[in-house]
Formats: structure tokens, C-alpha cells, sequence
């Protein structure tokens, strides 16, 4: 559902007086601490809007260094649009327009100065569904440092094909059969094959759009330990459907409701004593 | 659920309009069949028809002589002298020897209708051979020269059910055949220059590989200008073009396009090609780029959706690893649109090579003897072949014309099969 129409029930249901459930009550300004020192990214007054329907409503957001921040909420809250505006995914969408300030370190995402490529080279992404190139394992790892020049000689590319796959875990499993097909894999090596693909480059920063909901649990598992390690060399921002997995590898959480920025909290203060209702009617499942 | 339970109201229901419902399956699946082997016997009966009609041309009569290569005949002092050579009565050579096998011929009228038993191809085959062996000067060989065509589909049609075909021959002509048969000396050999021999006013010499030279001239043509052309401009109405009023009105015009007759593009090719830019007529050049034209809309057409069909997740990630747009579709979009976009090529072409009517508008239709040497010379297709063949009167053309489609209907065949076996070895999954 559009993040407007949802808005216009919920205006429509405040004039009806109801008990005051959660649902009705009134996004003010975002609670907990959004704001950090020295933050890897800042986000002021970021609204992102499609077509003539705003989907992202003025968020003040930062992202400290080396922090993994999970973003959770209902379908259409708009976590994902707000993850895509980091790396301008959204460039790709027709009618998409980002307005607010949007800084990655000192450089502005959204200035003029800014190349494109540039940015996604330094904020990696990893996708819902698996996708990996219809290429071979070592090619789906090589591509990024072949297209970005990283790599001078064939030793060197090897060297960083294998340790990317190291650090996503995958090695032990790929090393006999690098040159096999990566759409052979099973789902969850292949969404570590993304990982390891997406940090091949060296990025500082690795956006997770629902990186498990096409995965089982075991697999989803092995991924969660993942970002944990991960968590020592980049910043990551982590869009989830499941408050346990939130739970289990964020160390602060986002809550995101019909396009506002509710709560941001350490995760563990989020999932035990939230602050906002809303927040606490999502948590304890009664929405959602 | 066991037949011994009492059903419900519902399931009771449903199993009354299951039957119904298998019925209509059942109907359903029979209209497919039936529409299947319709085409299946349209298909039959046209090959059947066409190769029936059309094999007898793959083997043409010879007449074997015995040739004295009679210096005083030829009217030959030395043999190194090319123009002699040029100028000798290698025509008298081929009378003399009728002549001397049926010696019991006289009378002007008789001796005509003699000399017509072989085809006017004899002499020049004799100047050949004399050429490329001047020993046999002075000397006689037994030498197996064309018959003439009225003698071919004649000697043809003996055996046939139908009787044998008169046409044309003369009773003495008849008992001539039939006393070369009886003498072993005429007999029906592999007629390998209906392969390479150009179009010709005498059936018995006429074949198609002018046309298929023609038609490969002009296809090298038509891909080279279309397929990169077609392919650039699916990628960037594709991925590049914005969508607006202009790129709808583009594409509703390659649609319309797609479906404007063939002869709209001929006389196109006539106007601006010709007319304007002074393009030689009836030439490779020519024709390929009108059918470059015309074969544009169907690759742009399949290109498009082939580049369509690659999913949306490739070029994301491709984008998410900070690939360029050109990056995106280079690397990744084209290797998989690749399998369709040839597929559309390839059938885009096999619908040029069959092409027959904008080709008539630019001259491609003219009577050519000669085998196209390159893209400037006037040249024929195939098509236009058949169609000229069809038009013409002499009997043994309706073989030569069924012969031709046949040649045709191979190379067609062969190229969309050729396009299947592309699309199934370059296909990835995903």
C-alpha cells in the first residue's frame, strides 16, 4: 500500500476518536538517538518522493562507522526507498526525486561533484533475491575490480577473488569450482556469493536489502555470522522483515513507519523498552 | 475420499461438472491436433507437389557425339591463335557430327530439325575443350554434349505414367531419341550446371547459381546494414532513450513499420536510393539496402524484446557494483539479449532472402546471364528467379522453377534451424 493512502486512513481514523490505539498516534519527531559524532553517513531532512506520492518524509539519520543499524518496519514504510537513496539506486527509477542533505563522510551524495560510479564503488549493496551474474563464481567476484582497475596483474586478482570469497565464507565451498557457473549454487551460497562479490571492491559501506527473506534458516544463519564479521571492516545498513534477525545482528534499529523516521535506539533498548507506541505495537506484533 | 462416505452437498457438485470439464479438456486438445495436422498436410502437400515437379531438374540429358576436331572445318591453321580460335565454326563441328551419326538425314527441313536434337551449348562446350586440350586438333573423340530441352523433357517424360510429352518434338525427332537410346548414347547425367550457370533464354542451360550468388551479395548487405543498426537502436530506445511523447512515437512507428508491404519499401529504394542518391540499379548494393530497410522494424522489433526480457535483478547488480550504464549493457544486458536478438536476425533475413516484391522495383528483376562478380554487378536473387522462371513458356521451365523453389525452401529451412540451434547453445539460465 502507498505510503499516502495509508497516511489518509490514519488521519481519517484520529478524526473518529477510537481508543488511543497505537496506529492512531501522530509521527512527531523521530525519538531515541538518530544523531551521532563523526558519522560515515548523515541524513537531513530527507525526503524522497515518486511521482507526485512522497515516500520518505524529512528523516534526520546518521550512520556511525563500523555500525551495523538494522531498518525495520511495515511494507511500504519505506526503509528500502530510504536505503536506495544512499547509493541512488533510485536513479534508475523514473520519476524518483530525493530532496534533504545526504552526506557520505564530507561528500555530498547528491552534489554535482559526486559520480555515480564513484559512490556505488564506496557503498556496495546486496540485493533481496540472489543475483549473480550469469557467469562463472570467479568471474561474478572478478567483475568489480576488473571494471574499477583494481587489480594490475592476474596473481592480484586472484588474490582478491579468494579472499573476498573468504571473508563471505564461501571459499571452503567454491575453491574446486571457481570456474562453475554461480547460478549453480544453492540460494544461500549465492547470496554469499553476492556479499563476496560486493565486498571484492573494497567498499566502505554495504547496504542489505532483506538479504535472507528468499533464504532457510540455516543458510540465513551463516549469513547473519557474516555481517557480524563484516561489521569489523565496513558500515552496514541492514533492511529486515524479521525482528529476530534485527535482534540477533544490529547494534542500533531503525524504526520506520508510513515514510517517518519513529525510533532510532540501541537494538537491545528497541526490542525490551521502546520508547514510541508504535514502535512497541510493531515489536510486539500487534501491526505489521 | 472412500466411495463409502457419504459425499457432501458440494463435492457432490463438483463431481458433476468434473466430467463436464474433462470433456471440454478433451475437446479442446483435439482442436489443436486437427489445426496441427492441417498445416502439417498443407506442409505435405506442398513438398510433395514441389519436389515431384521440381526433381527431374537436377539431372539433364546428354547426347553423346563423336567429334572430329577437323582443322578444315574449324577453318584452324594454328591452334595458338587465339583468335582463330575465336572465330572458328565450332557450330559446323557439332552438324558435321550429327550429320555423319544419322547419315541416312536429308532435306533442309530435316537437317534443322537434326540439328536441334542438341542444345546451342555444344559448340561453345567444344570451343572450351579444344581450348584446354589443343592436342585433340586433327584428332575425334566421343564427347557427351546437352541435349536440347524440348529433347530433355521429351526423353524425361518417356517413362512417365502419364505417357510421354510430345511437345514440341517432331516424330523424326522421336525415332532420332529413340534410335540413341537403343545405341546407349543418350542418357540423363547430374546437372551440376543448373548449380552454376546463370539465368538462360535456353532451359537446358539455365540455372540458379547467379541467383544465389545474387541473393548472398545482397543478404552480406542487408545484415551488415541492419543487424548493427537494428541492434543500436533496441538498446538505446531500451535502456537509454527517456520515455516520452517522442520515443512513443518512434515505436509506434517501427510498429507500423513492421506491417507496411514490402513493394511501399521497393519504391522507396526507388525514390531516394536510386533517384536521388544515383545508386546503380539491379545491383547487390541496391537491394540489400532496401531490404535492410525493410528487415529493420522485425530486429529492432525481437532486439527490443529480447533486451526486455533480461531480468531487472542483472542489471542491478551490475549497477550495485558500480558498472556504468554503457557497462551495464555491454557486459551483462547484450550477453543474454544476444540468444533473441539473433533469433530475430536470423528470421528477419530468412523473410529478405524470400523477398521478391520491393526487389522489382529497383531493377533486380532484369534477365542476367552472368554470375554477380561483386556488390556492383547487376545481379538476381532467388525470388525474383522463380518468378521469372515461373512467367517463362518453354515446358522445361516449370521443372526449373520447382528445382529453384526447392533450392530455396533448403536455404530457408536451413538458416531457421540454424537459429534454433543459436538460441538453444547461447541460452543461460538465470
Amino acid at each position: 500500500m502507498s505510503a499516502l493512502t495509508m497516511n489518509l486512513t490514519a488521519t481519517a481514523s484520529e478524526e473518529n476518536s477510537f481508543d488511543s490505539a497505537p496506529e492512531q498516534t501522530v509521527v512527531e519527531d523521530t525519538v531515541g538517538f538518530p544523531l551521532v559524532d563523526d558519522p560515515k553517513i548523515r541524513a537531513r531532512n530527507a525526503s524522497v518522493f515518486y511521482g507526485d506520492k512522497q515516500a520518505i518524509f524529512n528523516i534526520d539519520l546518521d550512520i556511525g562507522k563500523h555500525e551495523v543499524i538494522a531498518m525495520i518496519g511495515p511494507s511500504g514504510c519505506g526503509k528500502s526507498t530510504f536505503l536506495r537513496t544512499i547509493n541512488r539506486m533510485n536513479d534508475t527509477v523514473d520519476g524518483c526525486r530525493v530532496s534533504g542533505e545526504f552526506l557520505l563522510e564530507e561528500d555530498n551524495i547528491y552534489g554535482s561533484k559526486m559520480d555515480v560510479v564513484e559512490l556505488r564503488a564506496r557503498v556496495g549493496m546486496v540485493f533481496q533475491k540472489p543475483n549473480p551474474f550469469p557467469k562463472s563464481i570467479f568471474d561474478n567476484v572478478a567483475y568489480g575490480p576488473k571494471i574499477h582497475g583494481l587489480a594490475g596483474s592476474r596473481v592480484e586478482l586472484d588474490e582478491i577473488v579468494e579472499n573476498s570469497l573468504k571473508r563471505a565464507g564461501l571459499w571452503a565451498e567454491v575453491k574446486d569450482r571457481l570456474q562453475q557457473p554461480g547460478t549453480g549454487l544453492s540460494g544461500g551460497q549465492q547470496q554469499r556469493l553476492c556479499i563476496a562479490r560486493a565486498i571484492s571492491i573494497s567498499p566502505e559501506v554495504i547496504l542489505m536489502d532483506e538479504p535472507c527473506s528468499a533464504l532457510d534458516p540455516i543458510a540465513t544463519a551463516r549469513i547473519e555470522e557474516l555481517i557480524a564479521e563484516l561489521a569489523e571492516n565496513y558500515t552496514i545498513v541492514i533492511v529486515t522483515h524479521s525482528m529476530q534477525q534485527a535482534a540477533r545482528v544490529s547494534h542500533r534499529t531503525a524504526y520506520f513507519h508510513l515514510g517517518k523516521l519513529v525510533e532510532v535506539n540501541e537494538t537491545e533498548k528497541v526490542f525490551t523498552t521502546p520508547e514510541h507506541k508504535l514502535t512497541e505495537a510493531y515489536i510486539t506484533g500487534r501491526f505489521g | 475420499m472412500s466411495k463409502s462416505s457419504k459425499p457432501n452437498a458440494t463435492t457432490e457438485r463438483i463431481r458433476q461438472t468434473l466430467a463436464k470439464r474433462y470433456r471440454a479438456e478433451k475437446r479442446f486438445r483435439l482442436y489443436g491436433v486437427v489445426a496441427i495436422l492441417f498445416g502439417l498436410l498443407c506442409v505435405a502437400t506442398l513438398f510433395v507437389d514441389i519436389i515431384g515437379k521440381g526433381h527431374g531438374a537436377f539431372r539433364q540429358t546428354y547426347i553423346q557425339l563423336s567429334v572430329d576436331y577437323d582443322a578444315d572445318i574449324l577453318g584452324i591453321s594454328d591452334i595458338n591463335d587465339a583468335q582463330q580460335l575465336a572465330l572458328a565454326d565450332f557450330s559446323g563441328l557439332v552438324k558435321k557430327s550429327l550429320r555423319t551419326r544419322f547419315s541416312d538425314v536429308s532435306g533442309r527441313k530435316d537437317k534443322r530439325q537434326l540439328y536441334r536434337l542438341v542444345s546451342n551449348s555444344a559448340e561453345y562446350d567444344l570451343t572450351d575443350r579444344l581450348k584446354t586440350a589443343p592436342a585433340l586438333l586433327g584428332q575425334s573423340e566421343k564427347r557427351w554434349v546437352l541435349a536440347d530441352d524440348d529433347i530433355d523433357t521429351y526423353f524425361k517424360s518417356l517413362n512417365s505414367s502419364d505417357g510421354a510429352f510430345v511437345g514440341r518434338t517432331s516424330e523424326k525427332q522421336q525415332q532420332w531419341v529413340q534410335s540413341l537410346i537403343d545405341a546407349g548414347q543418350i542418357e540423363l547425367r547430374f546437372n551440376s550446371q543448373f548449380f552454376s550457370n546463370g539465368d538462360s533464354r535456353e532451359p537446358e542451360q539455365a540455372g540458379i547459381g547467379g541467383a544465389i550468388v545474387g541473393s548472398l551479395f545482397t543478404l552480406f548487405i542487408t545484415l551488415a546494414l541492419s543487424f548493427p543498426i537494428g541492434v543500436a537502436a533496441a538498446v538505446y530506445l531500451e535502456e537509454f532513450a527517456p520515455k516520452n511523447r517522442w520515443t512513443d512515437f518512434i515505436e509506434v512507428n517501427i510498429n507500423n513499420l513492421a506491417a507496411v508491404p514490402s513493394i511501399i519499401f521497393g519504391l522507396l529504394g526507388l525514390a531516394i536510393f536510386i533517384n536521388f542518391f544515383h545508386v546503380p540499379r539491379s545491383v547487390p548494393v541496391i537491394g540489400g539496402l532496401v531490404l535492410a530497410v525493410m528487415t529493420l522494424p522485425t530486429i529492432i522489433i525481437s532486439s527490443r524484446a529480447a533486451i526486455k526480457a533480461v531480468p531487472p535483478s542483472i542489471r542491478e547488480a551490475g549497477i550495485g557494483i558500480g558498472a556504468s550504464p554503457v557497462q551495464v549493457v555491454l557486459h551483462h544486458v547484450l550477453p543474454l539479449a544476444l540468444p533473441g536478438m539473433l533469433t530475430g536476425t536470423i528470421i528477419g533475413m530468412a523473410q529478405a532472402l524470400g523477398e521478391t516484391a520491393p526487389l522489382l522495383m529497383i531493377g533486380m528483376v532484369a534477365f542476367i546471364v552472368d554470375v554477380p562478380g561483386g556488390f556492383t554487378d547487376p545481379a538476381t536473387v532467388l525470388p525474383v528467379q522463380i518468378f521469372l522462371w515461373a512467367d517463362s513458356p518453354e515446358r522445361a521451365f516449370v521443372e526449373k522453377t520447382s528445382a529453384a523453389i526447392m533450392v530455396l525452401l533448403a536455404f530457408l529451412i536451413t538458416m531457421n534451424t540454424f537459429a534454433v540451434i543459436l538460441r538453444k547453445r547461447l541460452e543461460r539460465r538465470w
